[in-house]
């Protein structure tokens, strides 16, 4: 009776029954790296920082990480946010500008990128909750801009920067950890602190849920659409000031490439409904965690980068499939019309 | 025209039903060449099914139509058309950006060697104008037309085909009265031609004003076919609602408090109105004091109630609360002005679906307080669990979310939610619609004793005996407008409706 009220917290926790799928993602492909990739599961104790591939994975998937749990609220509003990979492009060229041709120290050039990006990020809000602009579309065009602001503070080049501070945030270890995994678990921990500790949560569900009923309540609508845009932008700010510590460089027409799709996939695949309403940050973290370790495992197989997409489509349209409950009702009907055939 | 003419169009026996319902059953409909038909009925009456089983959207269960004395059965719209049925629906279906000749052509666009052929597009189209007496720029995009010219398009694109019957479902209702007036000529003048023009509209005014005819329905059921000419209004009153106007049936009304008309005066509205809503109400809402507004569907019942709780803002006149003018603007306004709104479409303005019974309760309180003065779970849970006992809602437990409760503990949910405001003017659109008896008994009950604790309500109901046995002040509004108060003890069924059929004239 206790480990079943224990195990029920723990799973709406984690997003519902719908979570236990995502999970056994996980557990199929980390069984599937302990058979066939060899040490896998070494670590190893070296100079105070613990190395192996799962916590390469964590390092590696941070930066989706911190934009999944922006998405997760954009998307729980019934939205989606297309521009976060520009955005992590517009926060690396600006901390790059600061720090090189601005002469800023990094303790001004990183606050500098955060707000900027945020802003810029909130204008998407601005267009979808004010201007009643399609998501979708709104933050295309942010996402097109984006990319060219960036280009335009970098004129076009790769700016190399040589800056302690960045080159810590990118590739820098605390308490063992890569420093990456701090940030997330930071985000993670301000983001449950101004859902759950606040009314902002229960205003986004209910916005993603029934905006109309949810404006008979007084909720403010606008508000909320324009606040979650906004924090969405400052999730890919610190994403994008993490792959520009990572590489040393502001690659404006690379960096953040295509990684919008990662962090909507690894909301979706968290348990996290597109259409909006409950949301589930752990949810969100998991599921970027399984899209990591997918590109981890498909690396080590030997899989050719030009190809990898493809399994990696295929893992998550079934991980997606075994959420659905139509799809389990079916399976559910399958099994059933199986049944009197075995016992015949 | 006389009754020996065969009829044009003729409906025999239909049923159809859908999972649980029996929308029709055994309708007849008689429509003859050269006149103007009304189809009445309330809600749920059937109008629209039988409609869309004319026009081939629904196949029908049983019986037989003709239409010049052949056996019929559209399988589409673009059969019924091509038949001769002819629909222009409620919302001008038409394509806003589009021009106006491609869309009176659109989908029967004269092709050669597959290129349409835009010259004999543009001359088809003035020629259906021209039958309308239009002389429009046929290639002008729709949307630069104002809203009645594009009605008048979509009549246009209608009889461009070679229609013999032509249905027109609410063709009015977003229009103000000189392009009511202009419709209408259009439409005698094309019953002058012999059409057999079928009209379904709430207006009692224009279903006088235009018809020949009028076909009643009541929940799927032919009542009957009757001249216009020759029943009187409070008759058609009668037979759309069910009941014997002159049954004398005044309901038990509440006695009148001497001392109701000394209460103050909560909200006051002043000749206000909105375009297409309601126009130049006058109401006065007092604490204590429950007032129904009465009035047939397409009244202004609801447009009223969203234009009080900031819906759709009031655009001509004046709201004023405690006697002052307040501007309200948005629902948020008017919550902060002590106003609570339960709509009557609880599925998509109600209810938050997948949130718990607790968070749906609490919801409008806590958008009152900010998101950042969050209420702590113990006062959630104590709120939830103290109107769950209160107004006896069945759920499994606080946390059970809203969508998987029955209809009426729904509604209790969201009374509660507006009771945890503790607001000084409660609107209940339809507050039992689709409620099983026993909790509609409780709601009743429950609506008395807030009135009794000095809470103002408004109360608005499509079954006048529920305004009758609540209301110690009844407003009946009859197309958008409010044409009676009553009082006390001149409260009754019958006396609503005479004034929901005479307007301003002698109750007869």
């Amino acid at each position: 009776m206790k480990t079943d009220s224990a195990w029920k917290a723990i799973s709406t926790w984690f997003g519902g029954g719908s979570i236990i799928w995502t999970l056994l993602g996980l557990a199929l492909l980390l069984l599937v790296d302990a058979v066939w990739v060899k040490d896998f599961f070494t670590l190893e104790w070296r100079d105070g920082h613990l190395y192996g591939t799962p916590v390469d994975i964590l390092h590696q998937g941070s930066k989706v990480m911190l934009l999944a749990l922006g998405m997760t609220l954009v998307i729980a509003t019934g939205g989606v946010d297309l521009s976060v990979g520009s955005l992590m492009a517009v926060a690396g060229a600006i901390a790059a500008w600061a720090l090189t041709a601005g002469g800023m120290s990094a303790a001004s050039a990183l606050p500098l990128a955060l707000l900027v990006t945020t802003l810029i990020g909130s204008l998407s809000g601005l267009l979808v909750a004010v201007l009643g602009v399609q998501p979708i579309v709104a933050t295309l065009v942010v996402m097109v801009a984006g990319r060219g602001i960036a280009m335009l503070v970098t004129g076009g080049q790769i700016l190399t920067l040589q800056d302690p501070t960045l080159r810590f945030i990118g590739g820098g270890y605390f308490l063992g950890l890569p420093f990456t995994v701090t940030l997330v678990v930071a985000l993670l921990a301000l983001t449950l602190f101004l859902t759950r500790r606040t009314a902002f949560g229960l205003f986004i569900e209910a916005t993603g849920d029934n905006e109309t009923a949810s404006r008979f309540c007084g909720v403010p609508v606008r508000l909320v659409k324009v606040l979650v845009y906004a924090f969405s932008g400052f999730c890919a700010a610190l994403a994008g000031i993490v792959a520009t510590g990572n590489i040393h460089a502001a690659d404006s027409a690379r960096v953040g490439e295509m990684m919008e799709l990662d962090a909507i996939f690894a909301v979706v695949v968290g348990g996290t409904a597109l259409t909006g309403g409950r949301f589930h940050l752990l949810g969100s973290l998991l599921g970027a965690l399984l899209i990591q370790t997918l590109t981890t495992t498909m690396y080590n197989l030997g899989v050719p980068p030009t190809v990898a997409p493809v399994p990696k489509a295929v893992v998550i349209v079934l991980v997606c499939l075994l959420q659905s409950p139509v799809f389990q009702a079916r399976l559910r009907t399958w099994k059933k019309a199986k049944t009197p055939e075995v016992t015949a | 025209m006389s009754d020996s003419d065969p009829a044009l169009l003729s409906l025999r026996g239909i049923d159809k039903s859908f999972p649980g319902v029996k929308a029709l059953q055994d309708v007849a409909l008689r429509l003859r060449a050269g006149e103007v038909h009304a189809l009445m009925g309330e809600n749920g009456a059937g109008k629209s099914t039988l409609i869309k089983v004319l026009t081939g959207l629904y196949p029908r269960d049983a019986g037989s139509m003709r239409l010049a004395g052949q056996e019929i059965s559209p399988a589409s719209p673009r059969q019924a058309e091509a038949l001769g049925i002819s629909t222009v629906y409620q919302e001008v279906n038409l394509i806003p950006a589009l021009s106006v000749a491609e869309n009176i052509c659109l989908g029967r666009e004269p092709v050669k060697w597959g290129c349409i052929q835009w010259h004999q597009v543009r001359q088809r189209a003035v020629k259906a104008l021209q039958r309308l007496g239009l002389q429009l720029d046929v290639t002008a995009r729709l949307d630069t037309l104002p809203l009645a010219l594009q009605q008048m398009v979509a009549i246009a694109r209608a009889l461009e085909i070679d229609a013999k019957v032509l249905v027109l479902d609410e063709p009015t209702s977003s229009l103000d009265e000189g392009e009511v007036e202009a419709l209408f000529s259009l439409l005698r003048r094309l019953r002058g031609e012999g059409l057999g023009i079928l009209l379904v509209t709430h207006f009692l005014d224009q279903v006088y004003a235009i018809s020949d005819r009028i076909t009643v329905l009541r929940n799927g059921r032919l009542v009957g076919e009757f001249l216009t000419a020759e029943l009187p209004r409070l008759k058609l009153i009668g037979q759309m609602l069910g009941r014997e106007p002159d049954a004398g049936q005044a309901a038990a009304a509440p006695s009148t408090d001497l001392t109701q008309v000394s209460r103050p005066v909560i909200l006051e509205t002043k000749a206000a109105g909105f375009r297409g809503g309601i126009q130049q109400l006058d109401l006065s809402l007092r604490a204590g004091q429950i007032t129904g507004l009465a009035g047939l569907l397409g009244s202004g019942r609801t447009e009223t109630a969203r234009m009080l709780f900031g819906i759709d803002p009031a655009t001509t006149g004046s709201i004023e609360i405690d006697g002052v003018a307040v501007p309200l603007d948005s629902p948020k306004a008017a919550i902060a002005r002590g106003l609570a709104f339960c709509s009557e479409d609880r599925k998509r303005e109600g209810i938050i679906p997948h949130l718990s019974v607790r968070e749906n309760l609490i919801l409008a309180m806590q958008a009152g307080r900010g998101p950042w003065k969050k209420a702590p779970l113990a006062q959630q849970t104590e709120l939830a669990q103290r109107y769950i006992a209160t107004l006896g809602i069945k759920t499994p437990s606080p946390e059970t979310p809203i969508r998987n409760l029955s209809g009426g503990n729904q509604q209790k949910v969201l009374l509660a939610r507006w009771l945890v405001m503790q607001p000084r003017l409660l609107i209940l659109d339809e507050p039992t619609r689709g409620i099983d008896v026993g909790a509609r008994a409780e709601i009743d009950r429950l609506i008395a004793q807030l009135s009794a604790d000095g809470m103002a309500v408004l109360l608005i109901s499509s079954e006048l005996e529920e305004i009758v046995a609540n209301s110690q002040s009844v407003t009946v509004l009859r197309d958008r407008r409010a044409v009676g108060h009553l009082q006390g003890s001149t409260i009754s069924v019958a006396e609503i409706m005479k004034w929901i059929a005479h307007s301003g004239e002698e109750a007869a």
